[in-house]
Order: structure tokens, then sequence, then C-alpha cells
């Protein structure tokens, strides 16, 4: 039905405008270099989620996350407040034959997203890594527990302030902190 | 260390943000106006540590404590939860949604009437350490669960320690069965980073290495799928297949797995001589053998027993959760990264994507069986179309210069020293690329600081995406036949658990 509105869209100038009057969705940041990448406010993040599904991006093909406390001035379209924690979401489209990316802001301090499940079910596995290695909590996640570390693990690994080695390897001689 | 660095869970527990996802809302209704009762505010006394009921209702319904990852009988689980996992999300038509009924079904079934067991993680036929759990009501298996992370290295977090340079020795580790596929993405997606342009000889040696690794890839994947249906000349004809391959692998990159042969620029060296001839005859032996495959396997009524109709996914679910490769053609979907979205040098060489048609056990065979012939069809293409010229780019700053050179030149003595003490620094950015490897789609997402180490590496590993079609292939299917779809599957764990 929209899809070929959206057929024009590679080839047209005026893709991002048409695309974004599709979504129906005000105040949206985006960028478009290769690749068309949306900047919602975590309140934007599940509708813009709900919205790109019925525009054809039918797959999930991979939610990821990025802890930028050591690189915190990354470059960021004007009107995008940078937070400490970044989730990436890439969306496929078949019939298309394009990607889109969704890059939302987690601030430090409520380090919590709407969870993705109810819209993309393949996204199960990849919150709960997020969760796991990251520390993002996805609200409404069926499952929101470890899936990498062990069980009783403290901490997230992938997070900047935990450091390479802090743990000791338990078959040598412990080397300490680094 | 601050304190907090590391002790998140407890202080950003989802309940202390007092937002309370129980839908009764009952027992909090004391000060709340709030009618949405999905935002239902708690009282400002009410706090996670409060001994109360509520608390540990939902705590228990969320699941979002840390711990149990384990699969709870049918008898303790909610409706709600059993119409999550039978893929009630995916909005089916009402039609299917009358099988649904959870009723009707599984949650019928009383306390002592099921009993999980678990597969795995030492198991020979989870190819790794793949722990499954199974409830079974007899022999059927009405509900599984995956579980991983037995073999979780932390290869993310060590790839922020290593340089671009280095870096492809760390990603190659991680599937093992097709490690070229991973040096390739890598490779990828530090050259969009870098905006640099290959010379056409190293993506054609690219595309031949990768291709040649799909295919003793496949034949693996045939081996040990064999020695699960009890076809133990199988397993020693797929060994004996990967055999040459390998060895040719260990002619051109020195190392039979873990090459670093595929380096951002590149590749590390040329083919060996006399390399037409070594692949004519690989490729000519397998090409006859996957006859001898056929004979013993496509056309035998004990194989086709085991495997047709078993372990069916549609592609509408196999889509949805988000499976590639040859998981989601044999469910009838013709997506080919190589083919609808292609890098190197694909658009120049023909070849069919194969499909399934009804996405079962047998259908998952078929389409790897055929992929090993459009492999070597592409192969042969690659034999008579690769290009002469260099097989790097010839940039001081992102490749070593040649050998010669630094016993000439001073300026080339100190490139090659910059280049293996700190390598290149990309520019600030970041950027997803994806390549079709055996199992699938599989992703390389990058973020640069301008540094000579990546901030953040992410790797999408097919394996670890497939494997959550896993219990929607199962449910209801017999113990026996676990194995065989287990296997159909392809997960390899080095890459499920990184």
């Amino acid at each position: 039905m929209t899809d070929n509105r959206l057929d024009n869209m590679s080839e047209n100038t005026q893709t991002q405008d048409e695309l974004i009057t599709l979504l129906g969705i005000d105040g949206l940041t985006f960028t478009s270099d290769n690749v068309i990448t949306f900047f919602p406010t975590r309140e934007q993040y599940h509708d813009l989620a709900l919205r790109l599904k019925e525009l054809s991006f039918v797959t999930c093909s991979d939610l990821c996350s990025a802890d930028y406390l050591r690189h915190f001035e990354r470059p960021l379209p004007v009107g995008v407040t940078p937070e400490r924690f970044e989730v990436v979401v890439n969306l496929l489209s078949l019939s298309l034959r394009r990607r889109v990316k969704i890059r939302v802001q987690v601030p430090e301090t409520d380090p919590s997203l709407e969870t993705l499940f109810y819209v993309y079910p393949g996204t199960e596995n990849m919150e709960r890594e997020v969760y796991d290695l990251m520390g993002i909590n996805f609200e409404n996640h069926p499952d929101m527990t470890r899936i990498l570390m062990p069980e009783d693990w403290e901490g997230h690994p992938l997070r900047k302030d935990y450091a390479v080695g802090r743990v000791p390897v338990q078959f040598k001689e412990a080397p300490g902190p680094r | 260390m601050p304190e907090d660095d590391y002790s998140d869970s407890s202080e950003n527990d989802p309940f202390a943000s007092g937002v309370v996802l129980d839908e009764e809302g009952d027992g909090v209704d004391g000060d709340s106006v709030d009618t949405d009762p999905l935002n239902e505010e708690l009282p400002e006394e009410y706090s996670a540590t409060d001994e109360d009921p509520l608390y540990d209702e939902i705590d228990i319904e969320m699941g979002t404590y840390e711990g149990d990852q384990q699969l709870e009988p049918v008898a303790d689980t909610s409706p709600i939860e059993l119409l999550i996992e039978q893929g009630a999300v995916l909005r089916l038509p009402e039609s299917a949604a009358v099988v649904l009924d959870p009723d009707e079904s599984e949650a019928s079934f009383g306390e002592d009437e099921t009993m999980i067991i678990n597969l795995g993680p030492q198991h020979p036929s989870t190819h790794g350490v793949l722990r499954v759990m199974l409830e079974l009501e007899g022999e059927t298996v009405i509900r599984s669960k995956p579980v991983i992370g037995y073999l979780h290295t932390g290869m993310e977090k060590t790839a922020e320690e290593l340089t671009y340079v280095q870096g492809a020795t760390n990603v190659t580790r991680m599937d093992y069965l097709s490690p070229l596929n991973n040096e390739l993405v890598w490779s990828l997606a530090v050259e969009s980073l870098l905006d640099i342009e290959m010379p056409p000889r190293a993506t054609w040696i690219r595309m031949l290495m990768s291709e040649m690794n799909r295919i003793s890839s496949h034949v693996m994947w045939a081996a040990t799928n064999g020695m699960d249906l009890a076809s133990t000349t199988m397993m020693i004809f797929g060994f004996r297949e990967r055999e040459m391959v390998l060895s040719f692998f260990e002619k051109t990159t020195g190392l039979r797995m873990n090459h670093n042969y595929i380096r951002p620029g590149g590749v590390a060296a040329d083919l060996p001589d006399g390399w037409e001839d070594d692949i004519s005859v690989i490729i000519d032996t397998i090409a006859s053998r996957l006859d001898d495959y056929d004979e013993l396997l496509t056309g035998q009524p004990i194989f086709r027993q085991r495997t047709e109709g078993v372990g069916v996914i549609s592609a509408e679910l196999a889509l949805a959760l988000s499976a590639t490769g040859p998981v989601l053609r044999a469910a009838g979907v013709p997506w080919d990264l190589r083919k609808d979205m292609p890098y190197l040098a694909y658009e120049e060489v023909d070849f069919d994507v194969v499909v399934g048609t009804i996405g079962d056990t047998f259908d998952r065979y078929a389409v790897r069986l055929n992929e090993i012939r459009e492999s070597i069809r592409i192969v042969r293409q690659i034999l008579e179309k690769m290009p002469t010229g260099d097989y790097r780019v010839q940039d001081p700053k992102v490749t070593p210069p040649p050998r010669r050179r630094i016993d000439e030149s001073m300026e080339a003595l100190i490139h090659h020293f910059k280049i293996f003490t700190r390598g290149f620094e990309p520019k600030v950015g970041e950027s997803y690329v994806a390549v079709e490897s055996p199992r699938g789609e599989l992703g390389c997402y990058l973020v640069s600081d301008g540094s000579n180490k990546p901030y953040r590496m992410h790797i999408r590993g097919p394996s670890f995406v497939n494997l959550q079609s896993v219990p929607a292939l199962l449910r209801g299917s017999l113990l026996a036949d676990t194995i065989a779809i287990l296997s159909s599957v392809d997960p390899v764990l080095g890459e499920v658990d990184r």
C-alpha cells in the first residue's frame, strides 16, 4: 500500500520530507548520509518503530548499545541532547532493499527504554544482551534477565567504567586490575 | 573507583522509579489519580525494599530481578507469558489465534504432568556448549528455552582494547567455522570509516576466500548434521571435503583456521602460485561428491522421514524473529545479502538464491546443499574473471609497505613501524556493515572516536539471532527430532556467546 510511495524514495531528493510526512511524528530529528538515521526521543521511540514496521520495515536486524562516557561530544544533529547511553536499532525492509537506523539517547540516571519486543519479537535476545552487558532496562520485556553473563554477576561489562581485567582470572596468579 | 559504577542493579531498580506494570493495579489505589493502570504512581513511602506482597508479585511477573534464566514448568507460568511464547505478539490472524487459547492447550497441564530436562550444555549434538531446557509431556516437547553464555569471553570488550590492525585477529575467533567472513565484515566496517577504495584484485580475492569458506562451512554442517542423524558416513565425507578447502587456506594464509588474512586495506598476501589449479581440483571434486551426498542422504527414505515436516517455521514467523540465512530462505523468503544488497563484486557474478518451500528441516538441508553448488558456480566465475593488480591498497597509513622497500627507504621503515605499533586512526563516526555469512546476516557495528582503537565494536551474530527461532521450531515436536532441528539451525556457539 504505502510501498509505492516509498519506492521512489531512494532517487528522490525530497525523500526525507516524504518519509517524515509518512511517519506522521512531530519533531522527529533525522539525518541521511548513506542510510537514514532517526534520533527519536525516548517517548517517540516506540511509536517510530511501529510506524516503520507499517512502512514495510518488517525485520529488526540488529539492536545494540554504546556507552559514550569517554566520548561524550560525538557528532549529533542539532536538537539532540547527548546522553551517556545510546541504543542503536537497525531495521530492514525486504521489499525496499534498504535499512534505516534508529539512535535513541538513554540517560545515565534512568537507563531504561520501552521494549520493541511487541513490535519486533526478534529483539528479545538482543535486548537481553543489551541489558546484560550495558545495563539498560527494557520495560515490559517478557524475560529481562541476563543472557551471556552468569545470573549472579555484578555490574555490566560493556560499560566504559567497567575496567578490563577487573575480575581476577580464576586459573592464574591474580593479575589485579589494570 | 566510585562505588556506583557497578552497583546499578540495586540503584536503578526499575521499581524504584515508580512505574508499576501490574495490570490490576490493586493495592496501590491509595493516592493515585492516574487512570492509566500502566502508569500508576506508587505512594512515596513505597520503596522496592518494602516486604510487600505486591512487590513480590510484580517482581516475579516482570522477571527483571537478576537471576532465573531458566525455564519454569508450564504450571507455574502465567497465561500471558504462554501467549507471548506462542507468538501471540505476532498479530496472527484470528483463525490461527483460536489454537493459541492457553486454556485449551498448554496451561491445562497440571503440576506433575510435565517434566523439564536439560539438553546440554555438554552434549555432542548441541555443536558446542548450548543448553536447551525442554519441557516434555511424554515424549513431546511442549516448550523449550535455549540457555546460552557458557562460552562468553567478552570479545566485544576485548575489541575495544585492540587496535584496528589487531582487531581482525579477534573477530576471526567468533564464528570459527567461517573465520574469513568474520574478517571480511570487520574489514568492510573499518574501511567504511576510513573511506578507502579497494583495488579490484583485493575485492575478488576476498570474494573467492569467502565463497570457499562458505563451501567448507556448509560441508562441515552436512557432516555434523549427518552425525546427529546417525549417518557416520556423512560425517567422514564432510570432514574429508572440508579438509581439502582447509589445506588451500593453509597454503594461502598460513593457518587452517583463525587466518587474519582479510585485513583492513586488503588481504595479507597474494594468492599462491598455481592457485587456479588448486581451486579447480577442489571445486571439481566437491561438485562430484555432492552427488554422493544426494545418493547417501537426499533420496534416502530414513533421512527424509527424520527431516521432512519436522521443525516447520513460516516465513512470517521467521521474519518476525529476525531469522536470516538458510533458516529464512528455507521458509521461502528469497533474501540473500549477496543478491539484494550487494557488497564486494557480487553484482558481477551470476548465481541464484536458493529457497525452500515449507521451512522444515529437510528444506534447510536442501538449501545448504544447493548453496554449495551456487558457491561452486561463483568460484568458477571468479577463476575466469580474477583481475590482476595489487592485493591491497597502497596507502602507507593503512597497509605496511612491501618488505623490500623497508631496506631502501627510511620513510617506509617508519610507516611499517607506525602501523604495527600504533595503527591508523579513522575519522570520528559510526557504521553498520553486514555481509551474508554461511549462517545469515553477519553485521558489524563500529563506533570510532578518532583514536587508533574502536570505541565500540558490536557483532550481530547470525547464530545468536537465529537461536531465537529454536523454541518456535521445537514446539510440539518429538524429543528425538529435537536433535535434528537443533542441528538444522546450525548455531556456532563461539559466535552466539562471543
